[in-house]
């Protein structure tokens, strides 16, 4: 356990050291939804309409902004290499990242939503479960992110092709929680959308690990 | 006899939507397994030409992977 | 299963059965555009539009077979390091997604004039087009390596999380759409599909398996002898070191 706290503690301060990538994020994500506005109109109804899907949509494309940077300076310095060599299983080392990625863009995404929500005009009674729902996805959306960052290490375009990769395994995510905030807002139940987002953040918790895991290992062949 | 085989064009007023999509099937399919076996053909005749040539020397050789 | 790891034995085997499947491809294709356009009769809804169904199942049918295959070889190679399962899928994903681009176009062109729109974001149609680009990253993730070793394995793990996902795309798809309902949509089926026009579909769906085999051995082969080339290429250099002229050119620094 002391190994993986060491790991996570590197990734911590390594994340630290570059803050400004968070605010970055931040600033990419609040860009994307203020374009929405421009494009559609600034009619209140409209964007109360789409806000909860434009809001999830933005944090997606927030999150794998991050993504590729992930493994990216380890394995051109050859750390990757080290921390594959350490005794702790590289399923922790992923873990580790997965845990840093989040903290540096998911939790930032969590904090600026209900201001981004706000601005859209969404109804007041959908906030508590975009953050909710927010809290359960992005870390899915991390996990998920970081199997692709591991498939495209050393491949030309690493970027776009992540994109590609990762944008048709989000959309389950995308769609209950969009679907938890909607019928938030048409007072429905939202536990079972809840329940599911937690289920695929459970899954994703035991299945991503190792197949980012097995990636790296052929990445490092 | 002229006019089955219209009427069989007409395919009942939907032709518009038959052929093309028998068509794009038929494109597509064929234009696949075209490509395939252009791409078998092409690798064999680079294979052969590979296992008859001597062992290059002093002649230019090509650095770019495969 | 080591039987077969052999490629030679592969070449083999696929040269001798090649002639089968091209032959039975043609046969079977005939036969049921043939029963199909022809002999069955026209549909009491929907008249003549419904010799789309001839094309637009088997195609279905074989988009999702190809994924399958496609995430078995996968598993193979990843589970028993199969030297060819890698192969069988880098093969079989160019033909699944040429079947789901033409599943999705002449769905589009059925759905015209029966349900008067070219698109719709119900459930089947969502979770086919999802399925599309699961090829497409499949395929970009394989040929975006120099090595194509590392692309296949790659990919293989990708074709893997990709299998698991299918399913939970398309619940998540479903319960989408049924949440915000659409626009009422026609249902397909009216009577049950009687044997006039079940044997041509059969046929083609048959049709289109042989044919995905003529096709995946072919582009096996061809894999095969690529790297084949490959292996050639580097006991040429190693036996010929190659070395820079002061002019740029890489000259033989044997003899």
């Amino acid at each position: 356990m002391t190994r993986l706290a060491c790991i996570l503690g590197r990734e911590f301060r390594l994340a630290q050291r570059h803050g400004m990538d968070s605010v970055l994020v931040v600033v990419f994500f609040v860009l994307a939804v203020v374009l929405f506005p421009f494009g559609v109109g600034p009619e209140p109804n409209i964007l109360a309409r789409i806000a909860a899907g434009v809001l999830w949509v933005a944090a997606l494309f927030a999150t794998m902004l991050g993504l590729e940077r992930l493994f990216q300076a380890d394995y051109e310095d050859g750390s990757l290499e080290l921390l594959m060599l350490t005794p702790l299983p590289l399923e922790g080392v992923v873990l580790a990242k997965v845990a840093a990625h989040w903290l540096t863009t998911g939790l930032p995404l969590l904090i600026a939503a209900p201001l981004l929500a706000a601005i859209l005009n969404m109804n007041v009674a959908g906030f508590l479960v975009l953050i909710l729902a927010l809290l359960l996805g992005t870390p899915t959306l991390s996990l998920i992110g970081t199997v692709g960052a591991a498939l495209v290490l050393g491949s030309r375009r690493g970027g776009i092709l992540l994109s590609l990769l990762v944008l048709p395994l989000y959309i389950p995510v995308l769609i209950f929680g969009v679907s938890a905030v909607d019928a938030a807002i048409g007072g429905f139940g939202v536990r079972a959308q809840l329940l599911i987002l937690g289920a695929f953040l459970l899954a994703s918790l035991a299945l991503c690990p190792w197949a980012a895991a097995a990636a790296l290992r052929q990445a490092l062949e | 006899m002229t006019d089955s085989i219209a009427a069989f064009f007409a395919m009942g007023g939907y032709a518009f939507y038959v052929w093309p999509s028998l068509g794009l099937t038929a494109v597509v399919m064929v234009g696949l397994l075209w490509s395939s076996w252009r791409g078998l053909r092409s690798a064999e005749g680079t294979l052969e030409s590979l296992r008859a040539a001597p062992t290059p020397q002093g002649t230019e050789a090509s650095g770019r992977p495969e | 299963m080591h039987r077969f790891a052999n490629p030679n034995r592969f070449m083999q085997i696929s040269g001798a059965l090649l002639p089968w499947t091209a032959a039975s491809t043609v046969l079977l294709v005939a036969a049921g555009l043939y029963l199909g356009l022809f002999r069955a009769p026209p549909d009491y809804q929907q008249g003549e539009s419904v010799r789309i169904m001839y094309v637009h199942v088997p195609t279905s049918w074989m988009a999702m077979f190809c994924y399958t295959f496609l995430a078995g070889s996968a598993a193979v190679g990843l589970i028993w390091k199969h030297p060819l399962a890698d192969l069988s899928a880098k093969a079989a994903a160019p033909i699944g997604a040429c079947f789901t681009l033409l599943a999705l176009a002449t769905g589009s062109l059925w759905g015209k004039p029966m349900w008067g729109t070219w698109w719709e974001w119900d459930a089947r149609l969502t979770s086919v087009l999802v399925l599309f680009f699961l090829y497409l990253g499949y395929i970009a993730l394989v040929n975006a390596f120099d090595d194509p070793t590392r692309g296949v394995r790659a990919g293989s793990i990708l074709a893997l999380v990709g299998f698991v996902n299918v399913p939970i795309i398309k619940f998540s798809v479903d319960w989408w759409n049924t949440l915000h309902q659409p626009a009422s949509v026609f249902r397909m089926d009216g009577p049950t599909i009687h044997t006039s026009m079940l044997i041509p579909l059969l046929l083609m769906g048959v049709g289109f398996t042989t044919y995905f085999f003529w096709v995946w051995m072919l582009r096996v082969r061809t894999e095969i002898v690529a790297g084949k080339i490959r292996a050639h290429r580097r006991r040429q250099v190693q036996r010929a070191p190659v070395d820079f002229a002061g002019d740029g050119r890489a000259v033989s620094t044997e003899g």
